[in-house]
């Protein structure tokens, strides 16, 4: 266990010092991903991106017989 | 029925897609490419211990960085648009997306996310070894990742290794292995992550050259492009071979759309490859559909015969072949396909009605049926042929198919003889002095992204009117939705993916302005 919490403690300095000593390219690009990630996923996704069968439809059943229906007709 | 369906829904659907594909396109091929010259150029530093290469390998990383981040996720914006453009087609197509998606997120998305990290933060924090091989997992993880959607994209153009359920309306794998080692999928990585190759190479390439024209970092930029120049050789020379064998697979699985890619209208013997031509409408039609012919064209004799049929005497079908048949060489026509088509459409229609009346007998004896081979073989392969109300649907834009091939291969051509060169004038000496050169060379950067973007554009709209070949056409896969909706979308995609290929320009030049840090 002590090994484990050592091992992991370790991993987090290593990850922690990296960020801290990120050059100023590191740090924008980093501003770039976490806007970008969040336009993606907390606009995009929730607003504009419903799944369509998710939102019409509560089981697999009934998407099956929606689909079904669409390839036959 | 199509009458049904907004064809603009179609339209803006599909151009979303293709917009969000080719900007996502922009970022991928750098990554493949490049994680592997940065992988080479640390192992010589590794080996020979010679700082100077430690430090050519942290300034490509730099800019492998700068490419990695602002590309990363870009591509799960296309998934988004799978679920709410697209969600018949997802449906239909069931876990054969899913599965090789799945493998890529759990395992190669994380071996090159977790890796990464160390070659970042790595430098004499983890040994010499570590940081190595940390390198090359990243490249094998990104390579490994492209081939994961690349099966999946493989599959859209020659479906197998599966069989389709009429219950959950859906396709169920029944073979892991022939999905993975379609034809078409084993082609389409070996060519995409060589032509990523290629790329990457004519990036360093021609950015060395800018150095060198500046008059700095010589030495810097001599050595990148020894790596750059023999990588981005054998790389163009893989992109040419497996462009090849994409070719015949093509020729044999989408044969309209090898057609349209030669603009080949008539079947024939000792058919000729053309290599540069120019097209206009001619006087003849199929249906509706004015045919192409060629104002101007350099061909050579024989040779296609001998591509795909081993030699000058074999027959290569052509459009009108495919289109409306052709008895002697026992081609179907496009309504003999559609016969085919409506009988398995009947008999799905027949198990909706079993269902309905709670029929067990018969639900199980056509689930049955659908497991069956020869049903498979003889019927449901045509199953999107029941959509077809006219032969002439099936025929792809000819002159975009004809162009984007044409051009790209040009291009490929001339990529193999600017790596030789680069090499040739490297070890001579006398790369400075040939200023010439190193202009060609600099203003070449863009032209693997053309020439990228045209392979995909030739792979995605000479497959029309299919979004899987001959099983679903584009307008059966669209969601019920209106077209407002995806044009507002549309606009936040071009605006969101402009903005980030800016930045990334724009980081990117500053960075290799400032240069290498000494």
């Amino acid at each position: 266990m002590k090994r484990i919490l050592s091992l992991l403690n370790r991993v987090f300095l290593f990850y922690y010092e990296g960020f801290r000593s990120m050059s100023q390219w590191g740090r924008r690009v980093w501003l770039i991903i976490l806007i970008k990630l969040f336009i993606m996923f907390a606009i995009l996704k929730i607003f504009f991106f419903t799944d369509f069968l998710d939102k019409k439809y509560d089981s697999d059943k009934e998407k099956s017989e929606y689909v079904r229906e669409q390839l036959i007709n | 029925m199509i009458e049904n369906v907004d064809l603009s829904v179609v339209d803006w659907s599909r151009a979303q897609f293709a917009l969000t594909a080719i900007y996502h396109w922009l970022f991928v091929p750098l990554t493949l490419g490049l994680s592997f010259i940065l992988a080479i150029m640390e192992t010589i530093y590794v080996r020979t211990g010679n700082e100077e290469w430690k430090r050519i390998t942290r300034f490509w990383m730099t800019l492998f960085g700068i490419n990695f981040a602002i590309g990363v996720a870009t591509g799960i914006i296309l998934e988004f648009e799978f679920g709410t453009n697209w969600s018949n087609y997802s449906w239909f197509v069931g876990d054969i997306f899913g599965a090789p998606l799945a493998v890529e997120g759990i395992l190669a998305f994380f071996l090159e996310s977790t890796f990464v990290a160390v070659m970042f933060f790595g430098w004499n924090k983890v040994s010499k070894k570590f940081h190595l091989v940390s390198t090359w997992l990243v490249a094998i993880g990104a390579n490994l990742s492209a081939l994961w959607i690349l099966v999946a994209n493989g599959w859209m153009q020659n479906p197998v290794g599966m069989t389709f359920n009429p219950e959950a309306a859906r396709n169920e794998m029944v073979s892991f292995w022939a999905v993975l080692f379609n034809q078409v999928a084993v082609d389409k990585f070996l060519h995409t992550i060589s032509s990523g190759f290629l790329l990457a190479s004519m990036f360093v390439l021609s950015i060395s050259c800018w150095f060198l024209l500046k008059k700095r970092e010589a030495l810097l930029a001599k050595r990148s492009i020894l790596v750059a120049g023999i990588f981005g050789l054998l790389s163009s020379l893989m992109v040419a071979y497996t462009g090849d064998e994409s070719a015949r697979t093509i020729a044999k699985v989408q044969p309209v759309k090898f057609g349209a890619m030669e603009a080949l209208y008539e079947g024939k013997d000792n058919a000729g490859l053309i290599a540069i031509g120019l097209l206009k409408d001619s006087d003849n039609s199929i249906g509706k559909t004015k045919e192409k012919e060629f104002i101007f064209k350099i061909e050579i004799p024989g040779l296609l015969s001998v591509l795909t049929g081993g030699n000058r005497d074999a027959y290569v079908p052509g459009i009108r072949d495919h289109v409306l048949g052709n008895q002697e060489k026992e081609i179907l026509s496009v309504m003999e396909k559609r016969e085919k088509g409506i009988f398995a459409r009947n008999v799905l229609t027949d198990y909706q009605r079993a269902d309905l009346f709670k029929d067990k007998e018969q639900v199980a004896n056509i689930k049955e049926v659908f497991r069956s081979k020869e049903f498979n073989d003889e019927y449901f392969r045509y199953f999107g042929y029941a959509t077809i109300n006219s032969p002439e649907e099936v025929i792809p834009n000819v002159p975009i198919a004809f162009y984007s091939f044409h051009l790209m291969v040009i291009l490929g051509f001339s990529f193999i003889m600017l790596f030789a060169l680069s090499i040739h004038l490297l070890f001579k000496g006398t790369i400075e002095k040939n200023r010439w050169f190193l202009w060609i060379a600099f203003f070449a950067l863009p032209l693997p992204y053309v020439a990228s973007e045209l392979g995909w554009i030739l792979v995605e709209m000479g497959r029309q009117p299919w979004i899987i070949q001959d099983l679903m056409t584009v307008t059966k896969g669209v969601s019920n939705i209106t077209s407002g909706s995806v044009i507002t979308t549309f606009i936040l995609f071009a605006v969101l993916f402009t903005v980030l290929l800016v930045s990334e320009i724009s980081i990117m030049v500053k960075q290799i302005k400032i240069g290498p840090k000494h």
